[in-house]
């Protein structure tokens, strides 16, 4: 019985100290969450805020859209809408091409992730060079993220640092964190001075200002767009919210969520071209508005990214990022992979001991554990439902179905017990290594109470 | 105030005597206490690993085996918390779940419904508590560490009455054990891992015992406990403060 997520999960766990790194690193973070929650009296208030807005203006998401559009519009921003990832590609070539983009700098989106945007711009001559240190980091070691806050928390300082020494001509043997930093930095600086325009994500829409907020520690945003004259803003429609109101709501969510600080160093605001310059907005579906309509399922829209779910998970800190076959992993990337793809990404789904950790971690009170149970309901008709289990919940129907036969089959338990202890190779393939099976009892509580025993056993 | 005592099938055939335990304890408590014969399994192994239809006979077999009682109560959270929360959902449109309103752990049935404040029993020992997941998070019996709610715990409540014991709880004190169910056959190694890093943290406390409200987590620890050579012994909570009886 097994998964591809289970699977990757295992060879992720032979390496032993690896894994615990991992675990505890991101246990740490959602420590600093936990300290962070804590600290505001009102927290489970803002929580219950962010739902409710949420939840309002998916419900108004066409009025709000049209509202963040026209307002943008006011701006002078140019507004664009992509129905899907192929869409979303071609727009913004058009426009690179229109300016005669050679070089792309570009701060983090998971959105230009989920349209693989990177990759079709190169294959058209644009050099796409990530700005975030953790993308960067994994954009030169040509990789994926594997925790949409932190992409490169699946390396050690010293992958960095021969990494650094390879392609940035880093000192040989110095991994000091600080000192790559700064090495990063450099060589970044050079990128932004050279760009032809600056691409960004957006972490929310105003809609009564037609702005966006990106919220960054380390001012690549900024960079990405104060250098460049050109600015392009990707955004999925799910990103609106009504107000300024709203905003100082999930403003106070966000980064205490997501890294345990109260604020991110970098909160900015962009709301026009800069002088003599162009702003672009790409307002994104993707299959946001199909996700919306599926009654059980609208809720993963509610998102904000803080990529707390992650940090709480007890699988995900100890399988790994790469274990989830979808860009995005943890509870919400299970949720959202199912709801883009439910027969590519199922996989995923057995990647949930439905322990409900995420659900009260979630700004958005997005029902993680909630949705993971009932996709794993769909499988069945979507013919992925895993063989070995649905034998064992037939046979335990079949069982349960009959007290009378499953009172006979506990006054076997005993051969049951020998049984098991005899077949090693049951045992090793259901249960796996390091655990014991259970022992059954020599009488059952049931047998006990006819015979009076309970009773009498006073 | 009639109490019809849910003996959860995995506790009937593996941990009788935590059933034993709980008619005594709530007899000594002066209830009057009822096993319904024919008792069998709620449904939640085969719903959680994604075959919920198949729980629905349970369900309805559950209903009729409680109808005439007051209250329904049992020694595992993971159970009534599926009664409590999915019952409804796999009645629906059959008729009105009886079973959700009536359906207690023992824990929080003792706690909030007959409010014990003394126990006769003695337990010298340094016990640490497991939280199990649907405890915390769906029944509500301890605060979950992600919320900011007052802290508190029904579990600890009730151990603090019995005379000599001393209470401690884990590091990461309601992170999952690995368990849920076919989970920990689908994912083995990750449930292994999960379980082995608990079951560390718990003796990390200087417990002799493990107790918790659920016999599905102790099982699994204990798998992993006895299969590594762990010197630590598991108890269910009600064994503990049925021990004066």
């Amino acid at each position: 019985m097994s998964t591809r997520h289970s699977k990757a999960a295992k060879s992720f766990l032979e390496n032993v100290e690896r894994s615990e790194w991992h675990d505890n690193t991101l246990w740490g973070v959602r420590v600093k969450r936990d300290r962070m929650s804590k600290s505001l009296p009102e927290w489970e208030r803002l929580r219950d805020a962010a739902s409710a807005i949420k939840r309002h203006t998916l419900s108004h998401l066409d009025e709000y859209l049209e509202k963040f559009s026209e307002n943008a519009q006011r701006n002078g921003v140019i507004v664009h809408w992509a129905a899907n990832a192929e869409e979303f590609n071609a727009v913004v070539l058009d426009i690179l091409k229109a300016h005669d983009v050679r070089k792309l700098v570009k701060s983090k989106s998971m959105l230009t992730e989920e349209c693989e945007m990177n990759p079709y711009l190169e294959a058209h001559g644009i050099e796409v060079v990530e700005t975030d240190l953790g993308e960067r980091i994994i954009q030169l070691l040509d990789q994926k993220p594997s925790h949409i806050v932190m992409p490169a928390i699946h390396l050690t300082q010293e992958e960095v640092g021969e990494l650094f020494e390879k392609e940035l001509g880093s000192e040989k043997g110095n991994s000091d964190p600080t000192y790559l930093t700064y090495c990063a930095r450099e060589s970044l600086r050079n990128e932004f001075l050279t760009a032809d325009a600056g691409l960004t994500g957006a972490n929310f829409g105003v809609a009564e200002t037609g702005e966006i907020v990106i919220c960054t520690n380390e001012g690549n945003a900024d960079m990405s767009t104060s250098v460049p004259k050109l600015h392009i803003a990707a955004m999925g429609i799910e990103k609106i919210i009504p107000d300024h109101k709203s905003l100082a709501v999930f403003h106070r969510l966000l980064a205490r969520s997501a890294t345990g600080q109260p604020s991110t160093t970098f909160t900015s605001h962009f709301r026009k071209a800069r002088p003599g310059g162009e702003m672009h907005i790409i307002l994104v579906d993707n299959g946001r508005s199909r996700m919306l309509a599926q009654e059980k399922h609208w809720e993963t829209l509610k998102c904000i990214r803080c990529g707390a779910c992650m940090n709480t998970c007890p699988v995900y800190r100890r399988s790994g990022g790469y274990s989830y076959t979808y860009i995005i992993p943890g509870p919400i990337g299970v949720n959202l992979g199912m709801a883009r793809d439910a027969e590519k990404y199922h996989d995923n789904a057995s990647a949930c001991s439905l322990c409900c950790s995420c659900d009260n971690v979630c700004p958005a009170k997005v029902n993680l554990s909630e949705q993971i149970y009932s996709w794993r309901q769909e499988l069945k008709s979507l013919g992925k439902a895993p063989m070995t289990k649905e034998m064992m919940s037939r046979g335990m129907k079949t069982v349960f179905d009959r007290p009378a036969l499953y009172n006979l089959a506990l006054k076997c338990s005993p051969l049951i017990n020998a049984a098991v202890t005899c077949s090693q190779a049951v045992s090793l393939h259901l249960w796996g290594k390091g655990r014991s099976l259970p022992e059954f009892a020599k009488e059952s509580f049931h047998s006990m109470w006819v015979k009076g025993k309970v009773k009498n056993d006073k | 105030m009639k109490v019809g005592l849910f003996i959860p099938c995995y506790v009937d055939a593996l941990y009788p005597e935590v059933g034993v335990a709980s008619y005594k304890l709530l007899t000594a408590l002066g209830l009057d206490v009822d096993y319904p014969l024919n008792q069998t399994c709620c449904g939640q192994p085969q719903a959680n690993a994604g075959f919920e239809s198949m729980a629905v006979s349970h369900a309805e077999h559950f209903e009729e085996l409680f109808k005439g009682y007051d209250y329904i109560v049992g020694p595992s959270v993971s159970c009534a918390a599926f009664v409590r929360l999915n019952y409804p959902d796999l009645l629906h449109g059959k008729h009105k779940c009886e079973s959700a309103e009536k359906i207690m752990d023992i824990v929080e049935f003792l706690h909030d419904v007959v409010k014990v404040e003394s126990l006769p029993g003695r337990f010298p020992h340094v016990v640490s508590v497991h939280n199990s997941c649907h405890g915390v998070r769906e029944l509500g019996l301890s605060s979950p560490s992600e919320r900011n709610v007052g802290s508190y715990s029904k579990i600890r409540d009730l151990l603090s009455l019995v005379d000599g014991i001393t209470v401690r709880e884990p590091e990461r004190p309601d992170e999952c054990c690995g368990f849920g169910g076919m989970f920990s056959m689908e994912e083995k190694e990750v449930s292994v891992k999960m379980g082995q890093d608990k079951l560390q943290r718990h003796i990390d406390t200087g417990a002799e015992y493990i107790t918790g409200p659920d016999c599905s987590c102790l099982m699994h620890m204990q798998g992993i406990a006895k299969s590594g050579k762990y010197p630590i012994r598991f108890i269910h909570v009600v064994e503990i403060l049925a021990s004066g009886l």
